[in-house]
């Protein structure tokens, strides 16, 4: 039972903190490599995500879209499922949460307003998810190739309906209207102005709050009812999930709809929380962070909310980083990023056998006997 | 018989951390002899094999190989000191030809030619040699197990064995093929190759072994020549106190049929049909065995009774409902009826291995509103659910936290028999439920089905062995490429008769025997099962 513990701590904090690390070692000798002092960066990086109000705004606001686009992707992971398509999810997510703001008459209250628009997202992002979930449950079309090809129709649809049908009249940006002031996710300085504390204005909003809920949640369902029971089940052994009386073509719709609905989730900090109108490309390269996110988070949610603050750092720290010092460019973000997703994704099990050998040796229960039965 | 061993293994040790897997093992085999090691599941008897083969290495001791010192850091090396190794699953890739198998890894050079026409000589001068025949250019997926046995060995003298190691050799074996098998053994040692053979079939020991070794808990603890032992003493040996052999059971109480299939017909996706025309009943207070070779439609029997696969055509009546093609009941249906399935594979279906012991106890049962208080799971209660199987049943160790996988076989069996016996169903069905399992658990579980049975309960087993489906059932039926092929009173049953059966009117020594004369007659026999 020991080794066993040991294994879990190994998977679930050395091995991505050894990841990470090694990501962190690649990157400084890229810097170096183009002429740029590591420690500096790294220093301009940590300021720029944490070194003041506003830039910790920023990074909590990054923050907040890779915790819902990570849960995205954990839930669909459970199921034995790999959701792709956090992308178009959220894009279209933006246009439900966008659709049911405008339907709604602009004089109402924002306790209508914000629910709305988050249930619109909800319903847009799993719509999103549903058809490729009904394709693999019903047709066997594979969930990667449908997923990764839906984000590319989201996109397509969304240039369309920006362009031609929801552009803000006698404008030739695609951008819709401002929402009424009603729709406005509350900003945090706002909200602590109110409350008589002064912080520097930034694009944090409450839709921080409704991210950390939403792990919540996700923890709740899927350890803590029979239906999340169902969903990982049927993710760790669909043969025996079935012998159980789990229907798998329920279980691919279902967790493909609530995978999609968090991905959706992604606009309301986007839009409703700092645009406060549809505009193009929000959503880009959250979905695929989350998938990152949540391999480094081992698809558990204190696992995400952790990886997601790490890649908000990358996205803040990033921009600052390419900002301050000459030499950088903006690209830099993605270099790093990529060498994230390299090590704690692709390469993740890369230190694995080493670290078991060193950390848990293998006992008898593992023994060949044992297995043979 | 000569001086030297053709394996002596001295103080050989092995440790996996805490446990002792082979502590100071000592083996002298003679060469050109039969010599079985028999143990329970975690004995160290594999591991022992393991450290012979390769696989693994030892911590400290010794091996000599033929007279010479040895140490092997991978199989290789035992191959060429002279070891070969059939497995109890074959390494055979399936569409290749039987020729291409043998040589597989052993071409000699890039070009195939030469090296096929070299193998082909000399296989067939093993084939004589030791009347191993088998067609050379036929596929193996048209082999039966048996032939596909016989290729494995072939393979592992063509890379020069003088020492054959069989893991559980007849384990997917008819009687008769069996009996060939140990023909074939009988030749090869008349050549002065040695044999090795690892079971848990005393009577096999007892039949064909010149010597048998016993392990018990990672040490050897008796060596024996076995005409000077007999089974009761093996056994005894192996779990270290007296065990019973036979059931002891009172004659049946039967009553009213709680089951009853008609025409049953199953096909797979491919359309092939598993299960043909089967009708039975299945009665309260009696054990209806299943017997038959391994693959010839038990898996497809149970799983369309309990649902999970659909039916082709005809009808089950189960606990006063009906169902059909049309009409299916799915498996939480049938569950909720009172009907319990305890599968044949508890990996691939029995229970979820990344899951804690406690997950897998509810594993069918996570709706039950025992464990649920309004969206909730309760974990309390599913621990304490699971506390209370594992105390029904002596699950060791008795954690609920303990991740499946981690628990020994025969353990994990047992908390999957709790989990559908304890909530006392009407209906049982139980496949392989000893399979891999040491011979303590075994009476255990035997007992638990037949207090079931006099508990009123309907229960049908279906098992590969036919010493458990013996004693065990009342009634049995025999199922042979899909049929049933048999109907026979447990009390009648004989060995001899059960493996006529099985082996349905295609005598299966039919095609063997034509085959020593003529190579090409080697085809499969239409219908005969192949798969495992």
């Amino acid at each position: 039972m020991k080794r066993d513990t040991r294994i879990a701590w190994i998977n679930r904090l050395v091995l991505p903190l050894l990841n990470i690390l090694t990501a962190f070692v690649v990157t400084a000798v890229v810097f170096w490599l183009i002429d740029v002092n590591p420690i500096e960066a790294a220093k301009v990086l940590l300021y720029g995500a944490f070194g003041y109000e506003e830039g910790i705004g920023y990074t909590i606001y990054y923050t907040t879209n890779f915790i819902f686009t990570g849960l995205a992707v954990a839930v669909a992971f459970h199921a034995g499922l790999f959701n792709i398509g956090g992308e178009g999810q959220a894009y279209v997510g933006g246009l439900g949460a966008g659709l049911a703001i405008f339907m709604l008459d602009p004089t109402l209250g924002a306790w209508l307003f914000i629910p709305a628009s988050i249930i619109g997202a909800l319903l847009f992002g799993a719509l999103w998810a549903l058809i490729p979930a009904y394709l693999q449950a019903y047709r066997g079309s594979h969930i990667v190739i449908t997923t990764i090809m839906f984000n590319f129709l989201a996109a397509s649809l969304m240039v369309y309906l920006m362009v031609h049908v929801l552009r803000e009249t006698g404008q030739m940006t695609p951008q819709s209207e401002l929402f009424p002031t009603n729709a406005w996710m509350p900003f945090v300085h706002d909200v602590a102005a109110a409350l008589g504390y002064s912080i520097e204005a930034s694009p944090l909003n409450l839709s921080v709050l409704l991210a950390l809920f939403c792990a919540l949640l996700v923890w709740l369902f899927l350890w803590h009812t029979r239906w999340g029971y169902a969903i990982r089940a049927t993710g760790k052994n669909g043969t025996a999930a079935v012998y159980a009386g789990i229907k798998p073509k329920r279980i691919i719709i279902v967790a493909m709809c609530i995978s999609g609905a968090l991905a959706g989730l992604v606009s309301v900090n986007e839009l409703v929380g700092y645009q406060h109108r549809l505009i193009m490309d929000f959503h880009l390269g959250y979905g695929f962070g989350g998938i990152a996110v949540a391999l480094m988070g081992r698809n558990h949610p204190i696992g995400i909310i952790v990886a997601a603050l790490l890649f908000g750092t990358l996205y803040q720290g990033g921009a600052e980083l390419a900002f301050e010092m000459s030499g950088i460019s903006r690209d830099i973000v993605v270099v790093m990023q990529g060498l994230v997703i390299l090590f704690c994704g692709a390469l993740e099990y890369m230190y694995r056998p080493w670290l078991i050998r060193r950390l848990a040796p293998v006992k008898a229960q593992q023994a060949p006997e044992g297995a043979s039965t | 018989m000569t001086d030297t061993f053709a394996i002596e293994l001295t103080d050989i040790e092995k440790r996996f951390g805490a446990v002792h897997a082979n502590n100071k093992v000592c083996l002298q085999i003679k060469q050109g002899n039969i010599h079985g090691i028999v143990g329970e599941n975690g004995a160290g008897k594999s591991t022992l094999m393991s450290i012979l083969y390769g696989f693994y290495q030892a911590d400290a001791g010794r091996i000599d190989v033929l007279g010479q010192a040895c140490t092997f850091t991978d199989s290789h090396q035992a191959i060429a000191a002279g070891i070969g190794m059939v497995h109890q699953h074959f390494m055979l890739v399936e569409n290749f030809t039987v020729l291409e198998n043998v040589i597989l890894g052993s071409e000699g050079g890039a070009l195939l030619a030469n090296g096929i026409a070299a193998a082909r000589t000399e296989l067939m001068r093993l084939g004589d040699e030791y009347g191993l025949k088998v067609n050379l250019d036929a596929t193996i997926d048209t082999l039966s197990v048996g032939l596909q046995q016989r290729v494995e060995i072939l393979k592992a003298l063509y890379k020069g064995a003088k020492i054959l190691i069989l893991d559980e050799p007849t384990g997917v074996l008819t009687p008769q093929e069996t009996e060939e098998l140990f023909r074939i053994f009988g030749a090869l040692k008349q050549q002065g190759v040695t044999i090795v053979l690892i079971t848990h079939k005393l009577r096999e020991i007892m039949s064909i072994t010149d010597q048998v070794s016993v392990m018990r808990a990672g040490q050897m603890v008796a060596h024996r020549d076995t005409q000077k032992t007999s089974r009761e003493e093996l056994a005894e040996l192996m779990v270290g106190r007296k065990v019973l052999l036979q059931v002891h059971k009172n004659p049946a109480n039967v009553r009213a049929p709680l089951m009853k299939v008609k025409r049953l017909t199953v096909a797979d996706r491919q359309g092939v049909e598993r299960l043909k025309d089967v009708s039975f009943e299945l009665r309260a207070g009696e054990v209806l065995g299943v017997a038959g070779v391994s693959g010839n439609g038990q898996t497809e029997l149970l799983e369309a009774l309990s649902g999970i696969v659909p039916m082709t055509s005809g009808s089950i009546e189960v606990l006063g409902f009906e169902m059909d093609a049309k009409h299916p009941l799915t498996p939480d249906r049938l569950r909720q009826l009172g009907l319990a399935h305890v599968p044949e594979d508890r990996h691939r279906m029995g229970l979820i291995t990344d899951f804690s012991a406690s997950e897998s106890a509810l594993l069918g049962y996570h709706t039950d509103p025992q464990i649920n208080s309004g969206v909730w799971l309760s974990n309390s209660k599913v621990e304490a659910n699971c506390q209370a199987l594992m105390q029904a049943f002596d699950v060791r160790p008795a954690d609920p936290t303990l991740k499946s996988a981690n628990f020994s076989g025969g353990n994990q069996q047992k908390l999957i028999l709790a989990r559908e016996m304890e909530r006392n169903p009407e209906v049982l069905l139980i496949g392989q439920p000893t399979r891999g399992v040491d011979i303590g658990a075994i009476e255990f579980i035997h007992q638990r089905i037949i207090d079931m049975r006099d508990a009123g309960k309907a229960v049908l087993l279906v098992s590969v062995e036919l010493d458990e489906i013996m004693s065990v059932s009342d009634r049995i039926i025999v199922l042979c490429d899909g049929e049933i092929s048999g109907r026979i009173n447990a009390d009648d049953a004989d060995e001899r008769t059960l493996g006529m059966m099985m082996a349905n009117a295609l005598d299966p020594l039919d095609p063997l025997q034509n085959m020593d004369n003529d190579q090409a007659s080697a085809k499969p026999v239409a219908g005969q099962e192949t798969q495992v």
